[in-house]
């Protein structure tokens, strides 16, 4: 393993995230503020528990995941186009490094910036509700195993996306529905029973449903089914960059 | 002198069906700068990007420093350092940042007093806390080149390093690449100019739609296909050349001014002698005699254009 290419790498991406620190932490701050003026003042004044539990704060592991799951996948994809719009990838593709650890130093970063705006979420919306994690290492599990997994999806989106339009189209498209039909704001078991089965197969239900278990000890579905979920979910991202780089697609000639 | 960089029958098509090498063959000896002629889109930039990984290659066999570059591609490419012909970096970060990075990448530990070293030579010093975007075209050259060398690599490529650049920095180019040369580094350079090749390879190659033409020592080159021209100014133009001379095989010059009469610089007569005597008993009056040597444009032209006849 060549390891000072993954730091420098790393190190390098983190810079860029450095450079920009005041609106990486403002925005989510500003973001997390208003979601909860919205749905945890006005709307939420209105509804009464969910599970047993202030819809205040049963909102905040899903506010939390949007976020992360979002930044990881734009990080990531950002932090691999970038270099292939400007053109500063013949760098990458002639050094030494295998695939490992180009992924270790992209993705490490990008997760890393998810993870930190995670956390600045969760902490503006302990001024705004009460929380108690039942489960804080399974939380950090969870988060950590998104932000990861989320961040190799993006980094193949980045691969994938031909110009910047195509960047936001997947995220936009397809992750943001997901997202927020994942039961981000809600308990699926609030759904009828026929939605309750689709919504069984949009894989965000079962990130959202473990990480609101660590918080609540309450879930919409069994805990080792979300683990299996988002172990299946990273393994299948991470074949599919050893096939990009087994085979070169959109990266070489 | 070993060979350093071994290159048999590599062919790359691309998915469109465009062939744009075919069967490419070539040695290159350590510690030599061999410049690599041709037109646009003779395929030197897809040879150069094919040995350095960025495309891969359809067939054939390419060797640094005795690794194969595909399935030992980290010894191979921890050898390699490659200036690219596009000014590719990243705009908003710092010189010194983005040198120090491309050690890194290559595995190599930190090391400021090289980069420092590298960068006062490149006269980059001075800019190390600038951003990229702030600097002029040849500053960002430069700082391609230090990028290259941070990593100390064995054999450079130099993929058209003084395209746009002005005379000067050009100069400058040229002494580094000297420089380098003299510390051991082999370095292979493609170019449009044939000054640059003229006035700094060892040996030259012509390449041409996908393929080699030749690769041979400059001298030797411009030895054996260097014709030389002697040019006799008259002092009153004549109308043909006059029918006494015909054995000469001369040319008329513009205007009926002058004779041109070429002959072969390694040839043991140039009849030189001999047509000046001619000239004179022929009864014409000589102001003024030139010779002009063919330079190696000369020579890559009628290569390039014999190819396609």
């Amino acid at each position: 393993m060549n390891w000072t290419a993954v730091s420098s790498i790393y190190r390098f991406e983190m810079a860029r995230f450095f450079r920009t620190l005041a609106q990486s932490f403002l925005s989510p701050v500003l973001s997390t503020s208003l979601y909860f003026v919205v749905f945890g003042a006005a709307i939420g004044s209105r509804i009464d528990q969910v599970e047993g539990v202030a819809y205040g704060a049963f909102i905040v592991p899903g506010l939390i995941m949007l976020s992360v799951i979002t930044q990881g996948i734009s990080n990531a994809s950002f932090g691999i186009y970038f270099p292939k719009f400007i053109g500063t990838v013949y760098e990458l593709l002639s050094a030494p490094v295998n695939f490992l650890e180009i992924v270790l130093g992209y993705v490490g970063a990008a997760a890393t910036k998810a993870m930190f705006i995670g956390i600045v979420i969760l902490a503006t919306a302990h001024l705004f509700v009460d929380l108690t994690i039942q489960h804080p290492l399974a939380m950090l599990l969870f988060l950590v195993l998104t932000c990861v997994s989320f961040a190799l999806l993006g980094f193949i989106i980045g691969i994938w996306a031909k110009n910047f339009e195509q960047l936001q189209l997947v995220p936009l498209l397809i992750i943001t529905p997901l997202i927020f039909l994942g039961g981000s704001f809600y308990s699926i078991s609030m759904l009828p029973p026929v939605w309750q089965t689709i919504t069984l197969f949009n894989p965000v239900v079962y990130l959202i449903s473990g990480f609101r278990w660590s918080f609540f000890g309450t879930a919409d579905v069994p805990i080792g089914l979300s683990l299996m979920a988002i172990a299946l979910f990273t393994g299948l991202c991470l074949a599919v960059i050893g096939w990009i780089f087994r085979t070169g697609w959109r990266l070489r000639a | 002198m070993r060979t350093i960089l071994s290159i048999s029958d590599l062919r790359k098509s691309y998915a469109s069906g465009f062939e744009a090498l075919k069967g490419v063959n070539l040695d290159i000896e350590e510690g030599e700068i061999l410049a690599l002629l041709g037109p646009n889109g003779a395929g030197k930039t897809t040879l150069i990007s094919t040995i350095c990984g960025i495309t891969t290659m359809t067939s054939g066999a390419v060797k640094v420093g005795g690794h194969c570059i595909e399935e030992d591609f980290r010894a191979a490419r921890a050898m390699i350092g490659l200036v690219p012909q596009e000014i590719n970096l990243e705009p908003f970060e710092t010189v010194l940042n983005s040198v120090r990075f491309s050690r890194g990448l290559f595995g190599k530990p930190k090391n400021d007093a090289l980069i420092e070293e590298i960068l006062k030579k490149l006269s980059l010093w001075d800019k190390r806390t600038s951003q990229i975007k702030e600097l002029s075209g040849g500053m960002k050259r430069r700082v391609l080149i230090a990028k290259a060398l941070s990593h100390e690599p064995r054999v450079l490529f130099l993929d058209e390093p003084t395209a746009g650049v002005d005379v000067e920095l050009r100069k400058d180019m040229w002494e580094i690449v000297r420089e380098l040369r003299e510390s051991g580094v082999t370095i292979i350079l493609t170019t449009h100019y044939i000054e640059e090749a003229e006035a700094m390879a060892d040996r030259v190659g012509v390449i041409n739609g996908g393929e080699i033409l030749l690769v041979e020592p400059k001298a030797d080159l411009m030895a054996r296909m260097g014709k030389k021209e002697l040019h006799v100014q008259l002092s009153a133009p004549i109308a043909a050349v006059p029918e006494a001379l015909s054995a000469h095989h001369l040319q008329l010059g513009e205007g009926g001014q002058s004779l041109i009469y070429t002959y072969d610089v390694k040839a043991e007569r140039t009849g030189i002698t001999t047509l000046l005597n001619d000239v004179a008993a022929a009864g014409l009056v000589l102001a003024d005699v030139s010779t002009r040597q063919s330079s190696l444009e000369d020579i890559f032209v009628d290569l390039v254009k014999g190819e396609e006849a």
